[in-house]
This record gives C-alpha cells, sequence and structure tokens, in this order.
C-alpha cells in the first residue's frame, strides 16, 4: 500500500482518471484498430475515442464509452495525447491476455486497471492488478497529431446496410489479396450487395440477396459501385472477428464507413468505426 | 570406459525425459558427465554478455534400477560427454509408455550413445526401439572446466512467485525491452523491471518470502527494505522460464503443496547476487527438489549484462 500511495501524486492533478475492474474490456476494443503502431486518444467526459490512421486515406476510431469504466472522471472539456499502441496493449496484457477458462472465472481472476493522465507532457500512467500483483506502468506520450476529418455525414448516406458479422467474417477472412482493390456493389436491384475481387488467379464476386437471415437492414437507395484498396480494408478484419453486426454505408462521394458493434465480456456494446475513402473512378459499365 | 543403465519406474523415466526435456529447451549441446553414484547435465556458456550456464545433478540410485560405469582410470572414475541435447530428448519421446529404458555407452564406428526402449504390445510379444546418438569423449585435460560452479553468496534470496504468471510478465517485457531488472529484498518484495525512452513498466510481487540465507553471516545486517538489484538479458530469463514446464494439473488441486508449478516438485529459489564490480554479480536462479525420491538439482546461472 504505501508503493502506491507514494507514488501517486494527488488525485486532483489528474485531468484523466479511468478505473476497470476488467481490463479486457479496454484491451480487446484497442485491439480492434491497433493496425499501426501509434493511435491519438481523446478524452472527454463521455468517454475515451482512440483513432488510428494509415496514408491518410483509412481511419479507425474505438469508443470506449465512459459506462464501460467503473470510475471515469475527467478534468478539463477534453484531454488529447498521442501514443504508442503496441506498447499500450502489451502492457494492459501483461498478466496475460488469453481469455479466462470458464471453469475458473470466479472474481478476482480479473486484471483490474487503474489509468491516470497529468495532462500535456506527462507519461500515460497505468495500475494493473491481479492477483495481489501490481505492475506499474509509465507509457510516455507524445504530441497529438491532427487526425483527418473524413466529413462523413449520415444526411450524406446514400446507401446503408446493416449484417450479422458472421456474414462477412469468412468473405473478408478468405479475400484474394492478390486482387488490388475490393470492389463493393451497393444498389436497390440485383445484385443487391456484391463485394468482387480481381486477382491473379481471375476474378470472384461475393453476392449477398437482400432478404437473407444474415441482412438485418437493407436500405439502398441507387446504385453504388466504388473500389477500396483492399490492404487498407484487410485490418478492419480485426473489428469483424470480435464484432456481433456491422453496418456498411456509402456516401454521396463513395466514402465507406464501417461500424462494428462489439460486445465485451460484461455484455456492455462498444463501437468500432472505420472510415475508408474511395480508390478511383469505376467507368460506367 | 564403460556405462550402461536401466529405468524401469515409470515415474522415474518420465522424470528423467521432462528433465532431459527441459535441458534442450536450453541449450543446443551440453555436457553429460557420469560418476558411480550420480549423472551431471552441464552447460557452461559464460563466454557470452549475460550467457546462460546449467548444472543439473541427478542422484543415478533415484532413477536407475541398474547402474555400471567404468571411468577412465581407476583413481578418475568419470566419463564426461558432449551430446546434442534434443537428440536425447527427441530419443525419450518414443519412452513415454515404455516398459523400460537402458542407455549404454556403444562404439559404433564412432562413439554412441545407445538408447533401447522397450514398448508394450498387444501381443506378448515386446519392441524395442533403439536410438544411437553419437557423442563426443571430452578428454581429461577439459574437464577442469566442466567442474561445479560455486554459487557466490546472495545477498538477498527469494522464492519466485507463480511461474505461470511471471512468465506471462516477462514475455510481455520481451516485447518491448532487452534487458530486465530485477529487484528483491528481505521483505519478501520482488520487482521485475523494464526502462526504455518509451515506456517503463515495473510489476511488483510482494509476501513471496525468503528462504533461510545459506551462510548466516552473509547479510544479517542488512536492512530488510534494500533492495538488491541484478539486470539480465530477458531471452535468458525467458529461456529458463520455459524450460520450467509448469504442470497446471497438479498446480491446481495442489495450490498450496506446489505454488510454484514446477515439474521439478520442489521450490525453485531466485538467489539474486549483487557486489561491487558490476563484472562479479550475476543472478542465480536455482531450482532445488526436496522430492529425495528422484532429486534433480538444477542449477542456472544468468550472467549479468555487464552496463
Amino acid at each position: 500500500m504505501p508503493l502506491l500511495t507514494q507514488r501517486i501524486p494527488d488525485e486532483n492533478d489528474y485531468c484523466l482518471v479511468a478505473s476497470l475492474d476488467n481490463v479486457r474490456n479496454l484491451s480487446t476494443i484497442l485491439k480492434a484498430i491497433h493496425f499501426r503502431e501509434h493511435a491519438t486518444c481523446f478524452a472527454t467526459k463521455n468517454g475515451i475515442k482512440v483513432t488510428v490512421e494509415n496514408a491518410k486515406c483509412v481511419q479507425a476510431n474505438a469508443f470506449i464509452q465512459a459506462g464501460i469504466f467503473q470510475e471515469f472522471r475527467v478534468q478539463e472539456e477534453s484531454v488529447t495525447f498521442r501514443i504508442n499502441l503496441t506498447v499500450l496493449l502489451d502492457c494492459l496484457s501483461i498478466f496475460g491476455s488469453s481469455p479466462v477458462p470458464v471453469f475458473v472465472s470466479i472474481a478476482g481472476t480479473f486484471t483490474a486497471l487503474r489509468m491516470c493522465y497529468q495532462g500535456y507532457g506527462y507519461p500515460l500512467m497505468l495500475f494493473l492488478e491481479e492477483g495481489g500483483v501490481v505492475t506499474v506502468c509509465k507509457i510516455n506520450t507524445q504530441e497529438p497529431e491532427e487526425t483527418l476529418d473524413f466529413d462523413f455525414c449520415s444526411t450524406n448516406v446514400i446507401n446503408k446496410i446493416i449484417l450479422q458479422s458472421e456474414g462477412l467474417r469468412e468473405a473478408f477472412s478468405e479475400l484474394d489479396m492478390t486482387s488490388e482493390v475490393l470492389q463493393i456493389t451497393m444498389s436497390p436491384d440485383k445484385p443487391y450487395f456484391r463485394l468482387s475481387t480481381f486477382g491473379n488467379a481471375g476474378s470472384s464476386h461475393l453476392d449477398y440477396p437482400k432478404d437473407s437471415d444474415l441482412m438485418e437492414l437493407f436500405h439502398c437507395n441507387e446504385t453504388q459501385v466504388n473500389r477500396y484498396k483492399i490492404s487498407l480494408l484487410k485490418p478492419s478484419t480485426k473489428a469483424l472477428v470480435l464484432s456481433c453486426k456491422v453496418s456498411i454505408r456509402t456516401d454521396n462521394r463513395g466514402f465507406l464507413s464501417l461500424q462494428y458493434m462489439i460486445r465485451n465480456e460484461d455484455g456492455q456494446i462498444c463501437f468500432v468505426e472505420y472510415y475508408c475513402c474511395p480508390d478511383e473512378e469505376v467507368p460506367d459499365s | 570406459m564403460k556405462f550402461r543403465a536401466k529405468i524401469v519406474d515409470t515415474a522415474c523415466l518420465n522424470h528423467f525425459t521432462r528433465v532431459s526435456n527441459m535441458i534442450a529447451k536450453l541449450a543446443k549441446t551440453c555436457t553429460l558427465r557420469i560418476s558411480p553414484d550420480k549423472l551431471n547435465f552441464i552447460l557452461s556458456d559464460r563466454v557470452a554478455n549475460g550467457g546462460v550456464s546449467m548444472w543439473c545433478e541427478l542422484e543415478q540410485e533415484n532413477f536407475f534400477s541398474e547402474f555400471q560405469m567404468e571411468g577412465v582410470s581407476a583413481e578418475n572414475n568419470e566419463i564426461y560427454l558432449e551430446l546434442t541435447s534434443e537428440n536425447l530428448s527427441r530419443a525419450l519421446k518414443t519412452a513415454q509408455n515404455a516398459r523400460a529404458l537402458k542407455i549404454k555407452l556403444t562404439n559404433k564406428h564412432f562413439p554412441c550413445l545407445t538408447v533401447s526402449i522397450e514398448l508394450l504390445s498387444v501381443s506378448s510379444s515386446s519392441r524395442v526401439v533403439t536410438h544411437d546418438i553419437p557423442v563426443k569423449v571430452i578428454p581429461r585435460k577439459l574437464w577442469k572446466d566442466l567442474q561445479e560452479p560455486t554459487v557466490p553468496d546472495a545477498d538477498v534470496s527469494i522464492y519466485l512467485p507463480v511461474l505461470k504468471t511471471m512468465k506471462s510478465v516477462v514475455e510481455k517485457m520481451k516485447n518491448i525491452s532487452n534487458h530486465l531488472i530485477i529487484e528483491a529484498n528481505l521483505n519478501g518484495e520482488l520487482n521485475l523491471k523494464i526502462e526504455t525512452e518509451l515506456v517503463c513498466v515495473t510489476t511488483h510481487f510482494k509476501d513471496l518470502g525468503n528462504p533461510p540465507l545459506a551462510s548466516e553471516n552473509a547479510s544479517q545486517d542488512r536492512n530488510l527494505e534494500q533492495m538488491a538489484e541484478v539486470h539480465i538479458d530477458i531471452r535468458k530469463l525467458l529461456q529458463f522460464l520455459a524450460g520450467q514446464q509448469v504442470n497446471p494439473t497438479k498446480a491446481t488441486c495442489r495450490p498450496t503443496e506446489l505454488p510454484l508449478g514446477s515439474t521439478l516438485g520442489g521450490h525453485i529459489y531466485c538467489g539474486l547476487v549483487c557486489r561491487a564490480s558490476h563484472v562479479e554479480s550475476g543472478c542465480s536462479l536455482n531450482s532445488m527438489n526436496d522430492d529425495h525420491r528422484s532429486a534433480a538439482h538444477v542449477q542456472l546461472t544468468l550472467q549479468q549484462v555487464s552496463l
């Protein structure tokens, strides 16, 4: 006990304090967007948003709302810092990342977390505890970089589909990576929703009928055919495997928004979202 | 030079297999020293920075039902052999449900350690699998390099926490840094620490307990809270932790008796040594067994990385 109290400055010194009984509720969501080394974190009184970007073309956001945490306090309007996500995830899973087997999941086998941040220029402090063993991590934060604004507005959305994730999981894990692009067709008429690749071994098309059991919502206004770099979309598989539902939307510019609904171990719902810009204009066929 | 030995007891056979697996995980080649009352597996790799050296002792009567040996001469009644440790562990893989195991030193154009395994079969006829493991006989002039290392007096020695937790922590730390700092005091507290430009991570274990010190006078006046620290190569420590094959079934059904989950069934202690000069100090991880029936004494030294 003296060990901890000795090192913690006054609670009021921190502009961000968050506690969590089960660290996996946080680490799982962060793993879903871990396709680049660095992430930018924004904390407001509503929760934390963690953003990862690549090639100025794709952006992934994980939302961990305040309700997920047992304690969540933000002293300022908003707190922003950049952090090495790989290191953060290694620290969060320091007591092992494998899920607790069901038959021993009695209270106390979870890793508890307390996260504190003192403000600009200070490191992010993590206090992790499992079975009386305490780990203290001091992760240096970096200058926050401006993140992209995709200006994806729901009023501009042309087509929207909500699918049960299992319907996309196999399709995404078996994408023909020799194809440079993934072409997504969304249309009020046949083929309704089509994923196409054009690889070395030939083209492949995967159609989803609109009355499929997997289709929770089908709301397409006009036919849109857009291509997205497959290398940019592939990392979203990480979020897909964790999610139960996925919403696929495109706006009038062909920008793609993928929203994943992820249920954590306590049954709470979190969202991870990917934005991707289209690759090129598709010639009319 | 003659050597032949036989194991018939299944528990002894399994134990011998586990010891050989552990050694195979630690090193490519090892030295086997055969003397009338014990077998030693020796690993000395002191040359490189942070090298691992190991001294593993098996009392022959705890393992073997028959044991005959004749050393190079009457006054030097010992045999030193160099062998690829994986070959031995691979040969012993077939011995899992064996009825008996025979080991002998043979000469088949070149010196070999011949392992014959008598397997059970459905019919009454028995099957024998034989492995010839090529060995190098180490000449007497090199024996002096392979003597039992003396463990320097420790400033602090402490029991290790549950190996599974420790291994998981060290594994994650390895992703971030190459060097690990181990700190311990006589108050049962152990810290594992890494420091890099990006991050500092410290894991605090407490209430671990300290084994009684071998030399009484060494740390009598040492402050209980004062930490002794060593810097070691994380990969070497992990190699050692991985070598200690955890037996989860035993650990869960007898948690109080086997708090450390070691296959060797006894306690493992980590003696931390700190001396004035950095080159002299080192960390030795000792694994001791109290189970006298099949006692194996493993001593592993990790040299401190000089800073």
